[in-house]
């Protein structure tokens, strides 16, 4: 790559630099399968136009060096979009939409450790492709909230129906949301953030 | 219409380092196999934010100086890896070797505690409230 010949710098724009003073960012991560709206909630609440980075990969599972004169192997480039919301001038949000593919999540180490929670989006129209991404937080032990992004043409579900469906706990919050508009968008990370906050309360009381 | 019935799953107990086991041991691999200064990458996470601690050297490659560039102002690994049009795991490879030459400074991301930091959510509230 040549960064020398080119008339643009990379780089943001003047008005998107972060202050100074930033001393720390916490990231949230948005699951769900393939098309449930994960990107759309990204650049509906991100104050920078949203970015991608990207992970390349093998499909088979041996090692490069194991696998001289052999073709059977393609390299695939998985992309990952994030946004960002300035918090305070010590502290920025940053927020991932996550690989549909939960098996690809393992390309960015501590996507998911590190996270403060999750926002797992659901289309009643197919809401079994979240499934896996909502099993594999259970598993890590990541805390979550469901939001359901309402397609015009997607079943309604009573929120009570849903959550008998999803068989999620009485405690995590599951709600509506249309996430072309940065309001909802936002109104579900606030739940997110006060369904964690709850958990810091609960947890000190113990 | 009766929506589809998930079944919920318990926290792993030992949580695996490995790709999850799925198919016939045909998962997934990084293409780049990354080793920094003596093997050793440094922990960047995608949000550790990078700090230019000096204008490019002359020294500097045309990468060195694009990060020194860009990361006048604080800027998040992520963030670097999208302008660079780098992968993620290049681009920790090369910060990692600007840490060691000292030119930028990381700072190291707020992570999830086993209890979460009240007066950090309680901003957090506060920031998103006035999106």
């Amino acid at each position: 790559m040549d960064f020398n010949g080119s008339d643009t710098i990379p780089g943001p724009r003047a008005e998107d630099h972060l202050p100074h003073t930033t001393t720390a960012a916490a990231k949230i991560v948005i699951v769900g399968g393939f098309g449930v709206g994960k990107t759309t909630m990204v650049g509906s609440v991100s104050e920078i136009k949203p970015l991608t980075t990207e992970e390349t990969m093998t499909q088979a599972g041996i090692g490069v060096d194991d696998n001289y004169g052999s073709d059977t192997k393609t390299a695939t480039t998985v992309a990952m979009d994030f946004g960002r919301i300035r918090i305070t001038d010590q502290v920025v949000l940053y927020l991932f939409g996550t690989p549909g593919q939960e098996r690809f999540w393992f390309l960015w180490n501590g996507l998911f450790e590190g996270a403060l929670g999750a926002v797992v989006l659901v289309d009643t129209r197919r809401l079994e492709v979240s499934f896996e991404a909502m099993g594999r937080l259970e598993e890590r032990g990541v805390p979550f909230v469901v939001a359901v992004n309402t397609f015009p043409d997607g079943p309604r579900y009573p929120l009570d129906d849903l959550r008998g469906a999803l068989d999620l706990p009485p405690e995590i919050p599951i709600v509506e949301c249309d996430v072309r508009r940065r309001a909802s968008s936002r109104d579900v990370l606030m739940t997110l953030t006060r369904f964690l906050h709850d958990l810091a309360l609960a947890g000190n009381l113990t | 219409m009766t929506p589809p019935q998930r079944r919920r799953r318990d926290p792993d107990p030992e949580p695996s380092q490995q790709p999850p086991k799925e198919g016939e041991g045909k998962n997934p691999e990084r293409l780049y196999i990354i080793t920094g200064p003596d093997g050793e990458r440094a922990p960047l996470d995608l949000v550790t934010l990078i700090v230019a601690r000096a204008e490019p050297p002359s020294s500097a490659t045309p990468e060195q100086s694009a990060v020194l560039r860009m990361c006048r102002a604080p800027l998040a690994v992520a963030e670097v890896s999208a302008y660079l049009s780098l992968p993620f795991s290049v681009v920790t490879v090369l910060l990692t070797e600007m840490l060691a030459a000292e030119l930028v400074q990381a700072r190291a991301p707020i992570v999830r505690q086993h209890l979460p930091d009240r007066s950090l959510l309680e901003a957090v509230m506060h920031g998103l409230q006035r999106l």
